[in-house]
């Protein structure tokens, strides 16, 4: 499980993924906001126009449209950047999708801060808390191209609502085409430790393993969880490293409250006493750079990691 | 079913409302009254549905869009033979009960969720696009309030459904004039409404009327012989019809009748069943 140069973000393998399945299964559907380009969805647009829908910009309008063709039998595929999938049509995701049980899937692409330098308007770092927050609402932050694949595939199986999010630019990889180990909505275990556990989720599981490899040259060993699947949380992972190490260290790419970082501590809070500290972006608007700046500048790269998980565990 | 035993039905329908509101302690019971001949002409006249084909991918489909008229439909159901009346009564809207305040679609005969405004049309937009796709010839149905065309969602849906040329969809407007707060024109004006819809694609429909199942029947065979584009009925309703001690009075949006007023809303109800 080592890094390299990957060039393909996760956006552009959910398309190969519709693409492919899409031949077969005439009910796929992919509904887009005027994002069919920042989605990577214009391949499939133009291979099956007659599965494929335009919908304007106008994401309340994208996602109660494909609540309805989910109740006539069709499995719609919502794709708009996060920022307006989960806030913009945020009541359409909560009742025509989860409260009448349609099987849409909602993929936020360009996530959390993808878009950089563009602003508050365009960073979703809102969307794990209000999304987690809807009964009957999975989601999934698929770490990189390999993992997301895995995830696609299953959801393409099911029947429920989801919300995936991605980024908008090519992650380094966690996992290669032969060892991709998934169970669905079982956290990925990608080293064990007996000092700090570092539990992640989308783009910052890349960094977690950074953060990993840091500490293991001072000798800090650590354990690193791909929590992919954010809702629902797999909690027997959480409460397993945390037993088996000193201090728990989430990682998101979030605001500060009501995402994985919140989800972890209420577990480890219940289920054993062990200190638990939150990186994530800060409950204010985020400075402007693009991703990779603003993730050192707040402690959120390899780097910042280890150094919040050095000073936490020298603190006990 | 004749006319004349459409109308019956509808007073008929309404007496079951008043007595779900009554035995639930709440409801909503002047926009009930407003969309009752709408709802059955609807599933009395123009729709392919029953509890017997409910599960069949050709069913006609239909959304409550203005949820809160939850009462009406529930006597409709229930007369369809969805659940039983009784059952209505026993549980509306008390501690544990699927007869909630707004439709549920864990209940027989509902296809969607709604109780926030704006949501039927463009729920219906999907439903009708899946239809045209798959080439079924079912149609979808959604009512609307008046108040609710304020919400924004509405006209993204009515965009699309021009777009894609939806005939299978027609909406009906429940045009009482009342909201909550008051007039529907104080409170956000619905001017020139037929021209605003038309100048959406649509096919529009005035019902000058909307509580007369006569020209209702006709403006549905209309909406059905339409071609190339989405239709909406503009229906001009009473909020409150069917006793004066209701109609066209916004404070009955969500009043629940005394027992003295009970009485009186009964026995105008049961005269006006009689006098069709």
């Amino acid at each position: 499980m080592t890094a390299d140069k990957n060039t393909v973000a996760n956006r552009k393998v959910i398309c190969d993924v519709l693409l492919e399945h899409a031949k077969m299964d005439k009910q796929i559907t992919v509904l887009c906001s005027d994002s069919r380009g920042s989605a990577s969805m214009t391949p499939f647009a133009d291979a099956y126009p007659d599965q494929f829908v335009e919908m304007g910009i106008a994401e309340q309008d994208l996602v109660s449209v494909a609540a309805g063709m989910a109740h006539c039998g069709k499995k719609p595929y919502a794709f708009s950047p996060a920022c307006f999938l989960s806030t913009r049509s945020y009541e359409q995701c909560k009742i025509d999708v989860a409260y009448s049980h349609t099987n849409v899937k909602l993929i936020g692409i360009s996530g959390g801060i993808s878009y950089g330098a563009l602003g508050m308007s365009h960073h979703s770092a809102q969307d794990i808390a209000a999304m987690s927050a809807i009964p009957g609402m999975r989601v999934y932050l698929p770490s990189d191209r390999f993992q997301t694949k895995k995830l696609m595939e299953h959801l393409l199986q099911d029947k429920e609502p989801a919300y995936v999010r991605v980024g908008r630019n090519p992650v380094g990889d966690i996992y290669d085409e032969k060892n991709c180990p998934f169970t669905m909505d079982q956290a990925v275990i990608l080293q064990e430790g007996s000092d700090v556990t570092l539990i992640a989720c989308g783009e910052m599981v890349k960094k977690a393993v950074d953060a990993a490899e840091i500490l293991a040259k001072e000798g800090i060993s650590a354990s690193v969880i791909d929590m992919y699947c954010v809702k629902p949380l797999d909690k027997k992972a959480v409460v397993e490293a945390a037993q088996n190490t000193k201090l728990v260290v989430t990682v998101e790419e979030h605001a500060p409250f009501g995402g994985l970082g919140s989800m972890v501590s209420q577990v480890v809070a219940a289920e054993c006493s062990k200190k638990v500290i939150n990186i994530a972006l800060p409950d204010a608007p985020v400075i402007t750079g693009n991703s990779q700046e603003v993730f050192a500048y707040y402690g959120m790269d390899g780097e910042g990691i280890a150094k919040s998980a050095r000073q936490a565990l020298f603190a006990e | 079913m004749k006319n004349k035993e459409l109308k019956k039905l509808a007073y008929e329908l309404r007496q079951d409302t008043v007595d779900i509101i009554m035995a639930g302690g709440g409801g909503h019971i002047g926009g009930d009254m407003s969309i009752m001949e709408i709802l059955v002409e609807l599933y009395f006249d123009q729709m392919n549905i029953s509890p017997e084909n409910q599960n069949d991918s050709d069913r006609d489909l239909f959304v409550l869009s203005k949820g809160h008229s939850v009462e009406a439909y529930y006597s409709v159901l229930a007369k369809k033979g969805f659940f039983p009346l009784q059952e209505v009564k026993d549980q509306f809207s008390k501690f544990g009960s699927p007869y909630i305040g707004h439709p549920n679609n864990k209940l027989p005969g509902i296809e969607m969720n709604s109780g926030s405004l704006g949501h039927g049309l463009p729920v219906c937009v999907g439903m009708a696009m899946a239809g045209k796709r798959d080439g079924r010839d079912y149609r979808v149905y959604t009512v609307m309030g008046d108040g609710e065309l304020a919400e924004g969602s509405i006209w993204e849906a009515a965009m699309a459904a021009h777009q894609y040329h939806l005939d299978n969809l027609c909406a009906v407007i429940d045009r009482n004039h009342l909201q909550i707060s008051g007039n529907t024109e104080d409170v956000m004006g619905h001017e020139n409404l037929h021209d605003r819809f038309a100048s959406f694609g649509w096919h529009v429909i005035d019902v000058s009327d909307g509580n007369d199942i006569d020209a209702l029947q006709k403006a549905f065979i209309e909406a059905k012989n339409t071609k190339n584009q989405p239709t909406v009925i503009i229906a001009n309703t009473i909020k409150g019809k069917g006793s004066p001690v209701m109609e066209n009075k916004a404070s009955w949006h969500h009043h629940v009748p005394s027992q003295e007023e009970y009485a009186t809303i009964m026995a105008d109800l049961k005269k006006r069943e009689e006098a069709v």
